[in-house]
């Protein structure tokens, strides 16, 4: 399998319900560092847990930062990977490959902390 | 000035250093830092662990065109430029050169959820940017175990900042980490484990309501450096590590001589005054004209076209110029011209702040001579053996400069006069020795050079006269109780001119005791003249009445025989007028 390079969108087209909707769109970006495993994993983790979570309404974009290095600044990046929830608000980084489905709908406040 | 010092510890070792630039450190690390190696640098908040590291990577880009790269994991780029803004570092320009890359690296905890395995490939792309985007030599990672706090996984932080370490020594960049101290360890997080190669751990301290900074190099692997704990000071130029210089004597030593200021006091140091670059003490009891050695000293270096600092720690500068005024010396044109600066305070700092105020002063004044006015109360703040080797290293830092130094001292009335309060006097080339000369109920001024380097001086003692119209050094008497001053000396003096005048006096009445006698003789020797004129006149009188007499006598003889027709008679060849007419006959 492999990695979008920069953007996965599964949203609909942003006209017509964007006025409505726009406090349910979530605005996902994932931090990695070159294709490796865990980048990887982490992709596919955050696409299935979207799928089936945030269906229609998600907007992923990854930020390979071997590529754009400059950008880790920005969103404080420090473990990769790093998925970052930047809307709706509050922001939240949720890091590590994704591969506890549990804590990342706590961590997206998809679900409530137990 | 330090920074081109190099002490020849550095010299003989093959490791590679990093100089600091930072005025001290790199002397007792002999050189700097290990190149292309991690230091720690380790201390309790607020021992200024940042700004060593900040002033690291300041000097690194300013003096030797080596970029930085400040990684901040707890103060933002905007808050650093203002902390040390006042230190005259300027983050933003040096930032716009591309001298300097400021990240600021938080991780907020309660953002944060950790789903599964990851590292910090994030850190090292970030400090990889920053390295590459400026080239930089020298990185800083402050304040680094704010990670500890922020990531839950501690196994996976150990170990990524392992990989740290030894992948930024693959960049061969030099990194200074800063660390909290911990309770009993050199840092909380044991970080210590990370970066074996050199450990330099700050401490904050307060004794006797003084608080002291001070700086130890716990370890530094293969190389020597100073062991001891070395105050340093955070001053208006930054970090600051004394001692500033290492006693070194290795400081030029000039042939050059100029004046004291007092053509007297020259003619006394075999006729030129002081050697240029040497240090002058100055000793002697309260009101003995040390100050006004020292203003005249001043004085004479700004007539010469030269600068003079005057560091005052017990009268302030309108006062001394004041005072000076009354004994004929104007300060004023040169502090005008910009050729005199004083600096007066009351020594109540620490030493090492005055040390380090005086040698901020000196390095922007640039003077040529300093003085210092006195030393002695440098005594006051600190121990003897802290104020000596301050002094130390304040003298060896002014002889580098060749800086011709005149320290004053106040000795105590009752103490020895030759004991200088810090001992400091081995320190000094020239010691000169204002005494108070008590004779007759009063009380006089003494100078005499105790000793002076190098150079032939007078072994005399002088009298010092404070006078409306300068310092005026005058020979002491040597009467018959000793030397003689003040009064005594100009009781003295009119003894001599009166037994001078009485000489005088007798010299006169001789020589008109002569002219009278001559002149009495004269009168005698008319009075005989006279005589004998009157005599001589007597005698031709009679020689004419007796010659008279006998022509008569002849006639009346002639007369008779003519009478008496008598024939020719030889007696008369006498008179030969007769016989020729008796011949006629």
């Amino acid at each position: 399998m492999s990695m979008p390079r920069r953007r996965v969108s599964t949203s609909a087209p942003r006209s017509g319900r964007r006025s409505a909707r726009s406090a349910e769109r979530w605005d996902l970006r994932l931090y990695v560092a070159g294709q490796t495993p865990r980048s990887l994993a982490a992709f596919a983790n955050l696409k299935q847990l979207c799928e089936s979570h945030l269906a229609g309404k998600y907007h992923i974009e990854v930020i390979d930062l071997v590529k754009n290095p400059q950008l880790a600044r920005g969103d404080q990046i420090v473990a990769i990977p790093t998925l970052v929830r930047r809307l709706p608000p509050p922001l939240s980084k949720i890091i590590g490959d994704l591969s506890n489905t549990e804590r990342v709908l706590v961590g997206l406040q998809l679900r409530a902390r137990q | 000035m330090a920074k081109t010092q190099h002490t020849p510890r550095s010299a003989i070792r093959g490791l590679p250093k990093c100089p600091t630039g930072i005025q001290g450190l790199d002397e007792i690390t002999g050189g700097g830092l290990p190149r292309g190696r991690p230091t720690l640098v380790c201390g309790a908040a607020g021992s200024g662990k940042t700004l060593l590291a900040l002033e690291f990577l300041v000097r690194g880009a300013t003096d030797y065109h080596e970029p930085g790269v400040f990684m901040a994991f707890e103060e933002t780029a905007d808050e650093l430029a203002k902390n040390v803004a006042s230190l005259g570092f300027d983050l933003p320009a040096l930032i716009r050169r591309k001298q300097l890359y400021i990240d600021y690296v938080h991780v907020e905890r309660s953002e944060i959820e950790e789903t599964g395995e990851y590292d910090l490939e994030g850190l090292f792309i970030r400090l990889g940017h920053a390295i590459d985007s400026i080239g930089a030599k020298r990185v800083v990672l402050d304040a680094v175990e704010s990670l500890f706090a922020a990531l839950p996984n501690m196994l996976v932080l150990r170990a990524e900042l392992r990989r740290l370490f030894r992948w930024l020594k693959d960049k061969g960049v030099t990194v200074i980490m800063t660390a909290e101290q911990g309770s009993g360890t050199l840092t909380r997080h044991d970080l210590e484990e990370y970066v074996s190669d050199c450990v330099v751990r700050l401490d904050h301290r307060v004794a006797d309501q003084v608080s002291t900074r001070r700086l130890r190099i716990v370890k530094y692997r293969g190389s020597v450096h100073g062991t001891n704990e070395y105050p340093f000071l955070i001053n208006e130029r930054g970090f600051l590590v004394l001692p500033i210089t290492s006693l070194g004597l290795q400081h030029p030593a000039s042939t050059e001589r100029i004046s004291t200021g007092i053509a007297r006091l020259d003619t006394m140091l075999g006729g030129r005054g002081y050697f240029r670059g040497s240090t002058v003490l100055v000793s002697g009891t309260a009101g003995t004209g040390k100050t006004s050695l020292a203003a005249y000293f001043a004085d004479a270096a700004c007539r010469r076209g030269e600068r003079g600092l005057y560091f005052a720690f017990e009268e302030s500068m309108d006062q001394i110029t004041r005072n000076m005024r009354s004994i004929g010396l104007n300060l004023q044109p040169w502090l005008d011209k910009g050729r005199l600066q004083f600096h007066a305070s009351r020594p109540t700092l620490g030493l090492e702040q005055h040390l380090a105020t005086m040698d901020k002063m000196i390095d922007t004044f640039r003077p040529h001579v300093v003085v210092i006015d006195p030393i002695t109360n440098f005594v006051s703040v600190g121990e003897v053996t802290a104020a000596k080797s301050m002094l130390m290293r304040l003298v060896d830092a002014l002889k580098l400069r060749q800086i011709t130094t005149l320290c004053t001292s106040l000795t105590s009335a009752d103490g020895a006069l030759e004991h200088t309060p810090v001992g400091i006097s081995s320190l000094m080339d020239t010691w000169l020795l204002l005494r108070d000369l008590e004779l007759n109920g009063e009380r006089n001024r003494g100078l005499y050079i105790l000793k002076s380097r190098g150079m032939a001086h007078s072994n005399q003692i002088r009298e010092v006269l404070l006078t409306d119209h300068g310092i005026e050094l005058v020979d002491v008497d040597l009467g018959p109780g000793g030397v003689l001053t003040g009064s005594a000396r100009l009781a003295q003096a009119a003894h001599e001119r009166d037994e001078g005048a009485a000489r005088q006096q007798e010299v006169g009445r001789k020589q008109r005791d002569l002219e009278r006698k001559r002149a009495a003789l004269e009168a005698q020797i008319a009075v005989l003249r006279a005589e004998y004129k009157r005599e001589a006149e007597g005698v031709q009188d009679s020689v004419a009445e007796l010659q008279q007499r006998e022509q008569r006598t002849q006639l009346d003889r002639a007369e008779m025989t003519r009478q008496r027709k008598a024939d020719k008679a030889p007696a008369v060849r006498r008179a030969p007028r007769v016989h020729a007419k008796g011949g006629r006959q």
